[in-house]
Formats: structure tokens, sequence, C-alpha cells
């Protein structure tokens, strides 16, 4: 077949229909604070990780939200779990504990596994 | 049939303007006032939002106001005790002067949030960070300076200091503050062009009339930069200036920035005579806040029979809102005095 020098992109749409919505439910039981994240950032301003690698762990958190896990579990391992982030959130909201929780459900989905 | 003669506790916006309509409509009024003067916490303010309306022409005018035949003003007189004895109102101040009336009104109103309990932003460790009273007292003075006497090159505002806070156990919103912080880097513009200006915000609420407004006033004619993250860190550089971290959250960078100026927009809590004197009376709400009877019908009342509240000791107020109900406050008072 002819290459045309065009391909088929995936498609960058986070697509409330088909997303899996329900996964975060169960981090919710885990840790209710979750619910009250307003997404202000305090958490990633403040982060170890974040000053050396590319990890933001605000939008992990909101990933993981929208139902969209590609790559989250490797993101996941920058952290240290040191949790500074925990001590600067204004809403109390237990940053460590979703950390470690999204890297157990992300195991239990098969993403990969925990280093 | 009860004696025309009422207690006011606070010389603020709220306590004056209740004296002054209480005074016209021949009630005998006696304001304890805890400052030198009269005026509350608009003395520290220069300019008001959101048009910029001067705030000692306020003052001067509430001044005006209550110098009225049925008003006695007593300043320096910071009252400690207020109780109810025998369907008489008593108030204790701490020169031990005592004062009575067949009704009392609260009008002790707000403080400011004490920033340095926010450690990690630096206030009152390094001096190039201030709070925005600060910022209102190097006002007055009609030029912002950094603590070395620089002109600044380099200014930042971070909102909710102290507000949506529950690390300092307050959950609530200041409302004053996003308005207050246009407003005074719209100032600081203003005395310094060529600087550049930014707020951090979590959320920028504009919900007044002529905030949104001034807001794109601020980025349109003043190239204020607004950037949606909250500082959660400040340190001082060896040349004193200050470097924030913060996430600038749309892009989902992690944000690193070093300022001259860093302005904490500290929030709206209540003042230590509300706490105390609503508490002596139970009628203490959350976050130490005076609580009304009701929100709708009765917001001037309280479960006590002829204690009336008033202004932003009830919550966080802006300045009109607080004049507009000391006028509401009056009118129940009034009612109260008559009928009863």
């Amino acid at each position: 077949m002819k290459n045309w020098g065009f391909k088929i992109s995936q498609p960058r749409t986070i697509d409330f229909d088909t997303a899996d919505l329900k996964e975060f439910n169960k981090l919710i039981e885990k840790v209710p604070s979750s619910k009250r994240c307003l997404m202000c950032g305090a958490c990633s301003a403040t982060c170890s990780a974040s000053n050396h690698t590319d990890f933001n762990f605000r939008k992990c958190h909101l990933m993981y939200r929208r139902g969209q896990f590609d790559g989250l579990a490797e993101e996941l391992n920058k952290c240290m779990l040191c949790g500074k982030c925990k001590l600067v959130c204004p809403r109390g909201v237990n940053t460590r504990a979703i950390i470690y929780n999204m890297r157990i459900f992300l195991n239990d989905l098969n993403y990969k596994n925990i280093e | 049939m009860k004696d025309k003669e009422i207690l006011i506790i606070g010389g603020g916006p709220a306590g004056l303007e209740a004296a002054y309509n209480l005074a016209i409509n021949g009630i005998k009024v006696t304001i304890l006032e805890k400052d030198p003067s009269i005026g509350g916490n608009i003395k520290k303010w220069v300019k008001l939002f959101p048009d910029f309306g001067d705030a000692a022409e306020v003052r001067k005018i509430f001044e005006g106001k209550i110098k009225h035949e049925n008003i006695t003003l007593h300043t320096d007189a910071e009252v400690t005790k207020l109780y109810n004895d025998g369907g008489k109102w008593f108030v204790k101040d701490t020169k031990d002067n005592t004062y009575s009336a067949a009704a009392a009104l609260l009008a002790t109103g707000f403080e400011a949030f004490d920033a340095r309990r926010k450690e990690e932003l630096g206030y009152g460790i390094y001096d190039n960070v201030i709070t925005s009273v600060d910022f209102e007292e190097m006002y007055k003075t009609g030029k912002i300076l950094t603590a070395q006497g620089t002109i600044p090159k380099r200014i930042a505002f971070l909102n909710c200091v102290g507000s949506r806070d529950e690390k300092v156990g307050n959950h609530y919103c200041s409302r004053v503050c996003c308005i207050n912080a246009v407003k005074q880097a719209t100032e600081f513009k203003e005395i310094v062009p060529d600087a550049e200006a930014f707020c951090f915000y979590m959320d920028m609420r504009m919900a007044g009339q002529f905030y949104e407004e001034l807001y794109r006033k601020s980025q349109e004619k003043y190239g204020v930069i607004y950037i949606r993250g909250r500082i959660s860190e400040a340190a001082a550089t060896i040349d004193k200036r200050i470097q924030i971290k913060s996430e600038d959250t749309l892009t989902g960078l992690p944000l690193r920035m070093t300022v001259d100026i860093l302005v904490l927009m500290v929030g709206i809590e209540s003042s230590a005579s509300t706490t105390e004197l609503s508490t002596q009376n139970e009628i203490n709400g959350e976050y130490g806040f005076a609580k009304s009877l009701g929100l709708y019908n009765s917001d001037n009342l309280t479960k006590k029979e002829g204690l009336f509240l008033a202004g932003s000791c009830k919550r966080p107020l802006t300045l009109p809102e607080t004049v507009a109900d000391a006028r509401s406050a009056s009118i129940q008072i009034v009612n109260y005095l008559n009928i009863n």
C-alpha cells in the first residue's frame, strides 16, 4: 500500500462517555479528603521530586480522576512519599495517601507494577 | 415602655452608622471605642475598592454624622464585659467604668489575619514580605519601597492568606481580599508603571458591582499578570529579595520567581472583642464570629433580647455591606425600644 505520509492520530479528548470515572470512587473511599482538592498546586510547588523531575502530583491526581491512566504508574514512581505536599495543602487533603493508593489501584488495573 | 437609650460597642463604620441613625430617631446613644479615635479598620486604609474612594473622607463623614446631642462617645474604652441584669444591658471597660442601657449593639467588627501564623510565607521573618495592611500603611506615604529603600521592579500579591485554609482553621472565604489585591496591584502599577505585578490566586472572586471591570482594567490598562497557583513557600535570597515557589497550574509546570516585595492578602478574622463578648453571651458562632438569630429575617437580632448585631462581627463584609447592615440594625432597635 502506498504510504502517503499520513497516519491516524490517537484522539486527545478526555471522553467522559468512555473514560473510567468510577475508579476515582475507590480512591475516595480510601482517602475521602481527595474530594476536597481544588487544584491550587501548592503541593506540586513544594514537591521535592518536582524540582528535579517532571513529576506533578496535582496533574497525576487530576488525570486519575478523569480516568486517564496511561503512563500514570511510571509518573507516580517518581514520588518519594516524603509528605511535604501534605503540610502545605490548604484543604487538608491527605496527598500522600492518594499517591500510595493510586499506586495500588493502578497495579490492580494491571498498569505498570510498583517497583 | 423602655428607656430610649442604647450602648454601641465599637466605633467603626457599623457602630457609627447605627449611632447616627438611632440618634436622629431620638435615642440616646453611648459609643464605646477601644482605640483613641473612631473609624475602626478604615483608619488603616487609603483608598477603597472598587472605585478608589477616599477612606479618610469616609471617616470624616462619619465624624460629622456622630456630632449629635444624643450621642456620647467614649474612646480608649475597650469593653471587657457585656451582660444583662434585670432586663438592662451593662458593659464594663478596661478602665472599670460601667455603662448601662435598655439595649446594646455589638459592632466590634473584624481583625486582619496575623500572617505570622503562616510561617512558610516568611512574614515577620523576611522584611520584604508584607501584608495588605502594611501595603496600605506604606501607600499613605505615596511610595512603595522595599525594606532596603529601593523601588521594586517586581512585586507579587498572594491571595487567600488565612482564608480558605484548613491549616489555620479558617475554611471560609474572606470575600474582600481578591478585589483588594486587584486594587493594590493597580495602585502599585500607577506608582511604578515599569515594574511587574503578579497576582497568585486559587480563584478570583469578583462578585461585586464593578469588581470584574476593575479586574479587567488591571489586566488591560495596567498589565497586572494573574497566575493560578498558591504560593507554598517563600524564602529570602542573599540580596534580601524573596524567592517564591508555586505551581503555574494552568500550564501544569512548577514556577519559581524572585520578587522584591511579596504582599500577603490577609483575610478577615473575628476581632478579639467580637469573640470574647459573643462568647460571654452565648451568641458565638463559627470561627469566633457572633451569631445572629436568622440569616433572612432576623440577621440583626440575637437570641438575647435587647442585644443586637451589626457589621463584620458576624462575618466578613465589605464596607458598603457593613454600613447597610448598621442601618438595618438601627430600624430593628428603634422598633424594639418603641414597642416593648
